[in-house]
């Protein structure tokens, strides 16, 4: 899933009372999972920013507002077209896919990020969420027992470990990173595939990634 | 300050809930602007609930909940106790006083300590309301100098 959390308050609020009526849109998909910007975080910010317009004696009126998804044009019904007309401008709590979703299916309103979009993740416990994938384009897992060096390796590396390896952590920040070439060593070790470590990995294709601009995919089998 | 304030108690039905009823019970004297919410466990008490009540009107917001070890639930009062510290910290980010929220552990044979606790939670939202006039009072004194 997409992995968010909220932009501190005071960063939100200073946009929210630049307008007299906000509508703030919650989304029901990946931030609802990572506790970022679903209903009940919807429900906790508004409560937020009233109970700051009170103290503060700004006039803002908070709509909430959460659809099942903001990536996706179905879910934006009548009733969020209707709420979206009411309001001045939109704080979507959604990633930054559904802030942009948002701005381009109501363009005349002024739409302001309340998330600040990290990475896709897993819930790794409760509370806890960790990157598994870069999003680069042609997935080589397969080739490091399941455990991506793009996403997972502070560098990146193919060909690892690195010097800054050091009782199965990485240097960067010893205390919440795992290097990722000793959970590779340790997979394959269990796969019985040391052997495979020992090709040099050339160069990644990096023309899947970001190299050729902006991406999109497209499934002429399924389009209406 | 005259007025009395708003406090609501959400409190827990193995504990403190039940605290509260042999408070009456023993005729106890506890402030009577306490309304309080019953909850099956205090683990159920969540971020929003909290905050709602501020922005519907409480002047101060109390938990009541089992002691620690003695949770009907295991480790609900636990996890309000986590919850109740985060929602200070977001309280004091849109500066409302966050000794206006407390978490209190109250068994059920406690009927006295709910009294008392009552009383005092009662006396420290005055004194905040009190400052806070004062606050507002000496700010508009000022202005008013100056214009």
């Amino acid at each position: 899933m997409i992995v968010a959390e909220q932009k501190p308050f005071d960063e939100i609020y200073e946009r929210a009372k630049r307008h007299k009526k906000i509508l703030l849109m919650g989304c029901g998909t990946c931030v609802t999972v990572c506790m970022a910007g679903g209903e009940k975080e919807v429900e906790i910010l508004a409560s937020q920013i009233r109970l700051a317009a009170r103290e503060r004696g700004d006039d803002i009126t908070v709509e909430e507002h959460t659809i099942t998804r903001q990536c996706d044009d179905e879910f934006f019904d009548e009733a969020t077209a209707r709420k979206v007309a009411e309001a001045d401008a939109l704080i979507s709590m959604g990633c930054g896919v559904g802030v942009q979703f948002c701005a381009e299916r109501f363009a005349e309103k002024t739409i302001y990020p309340a998330l600040n979009t990290k990475f896709y993740g897993a819930t790794v416990e409760q509370g806890v969420w960790s990157e598994r994938c870069a999003g680069c384009g042609e997935c080589i897992v397969d080739q490091f027992g399941g455990v991506c060096p793009i996403a997972r390796c502070s560098k990146s590396l193919l060909n690892g470990p690195c010097g800054g390896s050091s009782d199965g952590k990485c240097e960067v920040d010893p205390e919440h990173i795992d290097c990722a070439w000793q959970l590779i060593y340790e997979r394959m070790e269990k796969l019985g595939r040391l052997d495979e470590l020992e090709e040099n990995k050339p160069l990644k294709d990096w023309t899947h990634h970001r190299d050729g601009g902006p991406r999109t995919v497209t499934r002429e089998d399924v389009k209406l | 300050m005259d007025k009395e304030p708003n406090i609501i108690a959400f409190c827990c039905h193995y504990c403190a809930f039940t605290a509260a009823d042999l408070a009456g019970t023993m005729r106890q004297q506890y402030p009577t602007n306490i309304r309080i919410v019953r909850v099956p466990c205090s683990g159920k008490v969540d971020v929003n609930m909290i905050l709602e009540a501020f922005v519907e009107g409480a002047d101060g917001v109390m938990i009541g909940a089992c002691e620690p070890g003695g949770c009907h639930f295991i480790q609900g009062n636990l996890r309000a106790r986590k919850r109740v510290d985060y929602t200070k910290k977001l309280l004091e980010e849109v500066g409302v006083d966050p000794e206006r929220l407390e978490m209190y552990y109250i068994a059920a044979s406690q009927g006295p300590l709910f009294a008392q606790t009552s009383r005092e939670f009662t006396e420290r939202i005055k004194r905040i309301d009190a400052e806070k006039a004062k606050t507002v009072a000496q700010s508009q004194g000022t202005n008013g100098e100056s214009v």
